[in-house]
């Protein structure tokens, strides 16, 4: 392993790993939990990266955090409110969703398709200052863990809290739900707020890792987190809550590594969204792939069987 | 309790498939009456509950609970006062959540818990639940960690009945809950909620295809044909009164036979 990978791949393909299980968390409450597959996801990711560059460049690295996750929250609205409000297909409102974030995502960029955050001070220039001379390089690592692991620890505590009780229902049994005086509206809405702030840090995250933001950093981000969600729950099952979060995170850091490998075989850049197109394909018609060979088992073994009592009548 | 003032409702107006579901049904229900409903097929039983639970909103008339106009409140609101169960034991609880999980849901509907949206179950909370399930002497409050899709159907309706009177309902909708199990279990439901519901005096409306349990359960026993109530039975009239009786009493109330194929399949045909 060590001499197909060097440590500094190691080292980014666990830091993208887990700047990225964000977008996995994300997903997870809204398409595992609610059943909803928000296509708005790319174009929310672009907007936390912009929203979240802007500030930092403002001088405000961890408040861009919040800035991001705040803008968000009011994309994941504006999609709940077309499909519970207004009676928008679900995948319909993500792409309407989606469609207009492009244009409001080069408005927060100042109408500049990239930005760059070369000078600024981030919060991972802050973390080398603060950690640096403990961890060595290690310290964009412990940065992005420390901000995916704080963002699962209080997603697990969220839904098991009465409010997130009640997201879960919604997903499991609506009409449950309505009979339990919960309006479902309410819950979808607050589930879609919640997954796009994850998904809006993500993106502010990741600008200030790569100290840049550029309009189409979210293509195919909705495919990829879904691969990370597929890799992680085939890996760890659907068990319990804490787990199934768990197995989001690592789902994600193991994307990477099939990424970093794909790089290492020195597969063009080009390439890169085929692959991820190619490893999501494969991911999520694994389970089904599974079945269909073990009935063409079954059914290889049966045919002696019928062959031989054919024989005998 | 409960007042329904002609309340009306027709599906599919204006075309070749318009139906009358409902036709100017009035009824009143006192505290702690326990009604039983039964009818033919198509009789409007099921859209009466709708229109009461809200799941629509009637053409006419009126809704009042407890003295409160509820004809057009949501139906999430008005669950906050009307515990309701289906025939369908899935439809009451969430499978993939556990019954611990399940419960907390429902105990949700107190007014304390209402925008207590990040409290967490608490351990008195836990230890209430586990005495309630106790009570079902299912085994249940030794599963509190499961999730509810692995109970049996008879289970999770026993489950979901604790669940609609965790807070006891202003009134209890009960529609044909133990039709989808087996005899045994049916009867230990029906036992149940004949316990629950005497214990709290509960206002409930039950729609049952057993003539018997419509005779023996509640109060009262109300008869509906084609969208009206045709026969309201209680305290003297009611006693007493065999199957037998009680058909021909339909038969003179609506003009014609009682055409239910579960009622004719469970009675072995009405008596001529």
């Amino acid at each position: 392993m060590s001499s197909f990978f060097t440590l500094a791949i190691l080292q980014s393909a666990l830091e993208l790993g887990f700047i990225y299980a964000l977008v996995a968390l994300a997903l997870f409450l809204s398409y595992s939990v609610l059943g909803i597959a928000d296509l708005s996801t790319d174009g929310c990711f672009v907007l936390g990266c912009a929203v979240g560059a802007g500030t930092a460049l403002a001088g405000h690295p961890v408040l861009a955090l919040f800035a991001a996750m705040a803008a968000g929250v009011c994309s994941g609205f504006v999609t709940a409110f077309l499909q519970t409000r207004l009676g928008v297909e679900s995948i319909l409102a993500g792409i309407i969703v989606n469609t207009g974030l492009y244009t409001v995502n080069l408005a927060v960029m100042g109408f500049s398709s990239n930005l760059n955050l070369f000078k600024a001070a981030t919060i991972f220039t802050g973390a080398q200052r603060l950690l640096g001379g403990v961890l060595g390089n290690w310290y964009k690592l412990a940065l992005a863990m420390l901000i995916t692991l704080t963002a699962a620890g209080l997603l697990r505590l969220f839904l098991s809290t009465r409010l997130g009780l009640s997201i879960r229902a919604t997903g499991d049994n609506a009409d449950m739900v309505r009979a339990s005086s919960i309006n479902p509206a309410f819950t979808i809405t607050v589930g879609l707020c919640v997954s796009g702030s994850l998904t809006a840090l993500s993106g502010a995250v990741l600008a200030q890792y790569q100290k840049a933001c550029d309009i189409n950093l979210g293509t195919g981000m909705v495919t990829i987190a879904l691969a990370s969600l597929i890799i992680g729950e085939s890996l760890l099952g659907k068990q319990k809550l804490g787990r199934r979060l768990f197995a989001a995170i690592l789902g994600s850091v193991i994307y990477r590594f099939v990424v970093a490998a794909a790089l290492r075989l020195n597969l063009p850049a080009e390439c890169l969204k085929l692959v991820s197109a190619l490893i999501v394909a494969a991911a999520i018609a694994a389970p089904q792939a599974k079945k269909l060979a073990a009935l063409r088992r079954r059914r290889a073994l049966a045919r002696p069987a019928q062959g031989r009592k054919g024989g005998e009548g | 309790m409960l007042r329904l003032e002609s309340l009306s409702m027709t599906f599919a107006p204006g075309t070749p498939n318009q139906k009358k579901a409902l036709d100017a049904v009035s009824l009143h229900l006192a505290p702690g009456d326990f009604a039983a409903i039964v009818g033919s097929n198509g009789a409007g039983k099921s859209t009466l509950f709708g229109a009461i639970a809200g799941s629509f909103i009637p053409d006419e008339g009126r809704v009042v609970l407890d003295g409160q106009d509820v004809t057009f409140l949501p139906e999430y609101k008005r669950s906050r006062q009307i515990g309701r169960l289906f025939q369908d034991p899935m439809r009451g609880t969430a499978p993939h959540m556990t019954i611990e999980e399940n419960m907390a849901l429902a105990w949700l509907r107190t007014a304390k818990a209402q925008n207590a949206f990040f409290s967490r179950i608490s351990a008195a909370e836990r230890r209430s639940f586990r005495e309630q399930l106790a009570r079902l002497d299912m085994g249940l409050e030794d599963r509190m960690a499961q999730p509810v899709g692995l109970l049996s159907g008879g289970q999770r309706q026993a489950l979901t009945l604790l669940m609609a009177t965790l807070v006891t309902p202003k009134l209890l909708l009960l529609d044909e809950h133990t039709a989808a199990l087996d005899p045994a279990t049916a009867q230990k439901v029906l036992e149940l909620t004949r316990r629950i519901v005497a214990e709290r005096q509960i206002t409930c409306l039950m729609i049952t295809h057993n003539l018997h349990s419509a005779l023996e359960l509640g109060s009262r026993t109300l008869m509906m044909d084609a969208g009206r109530i045709v026969l309201d039975l209680a305290g003297e009239e009611r006693q007493g009164l065999t199957v037998e009786t009680l058909l021909r009493r339909f038969y003179t109330g609506a003009g014609r036979a009682l055409d239910n194929d579960r009622i004719l399949l469970s009675e072995g045909g009405p008596a001529d």
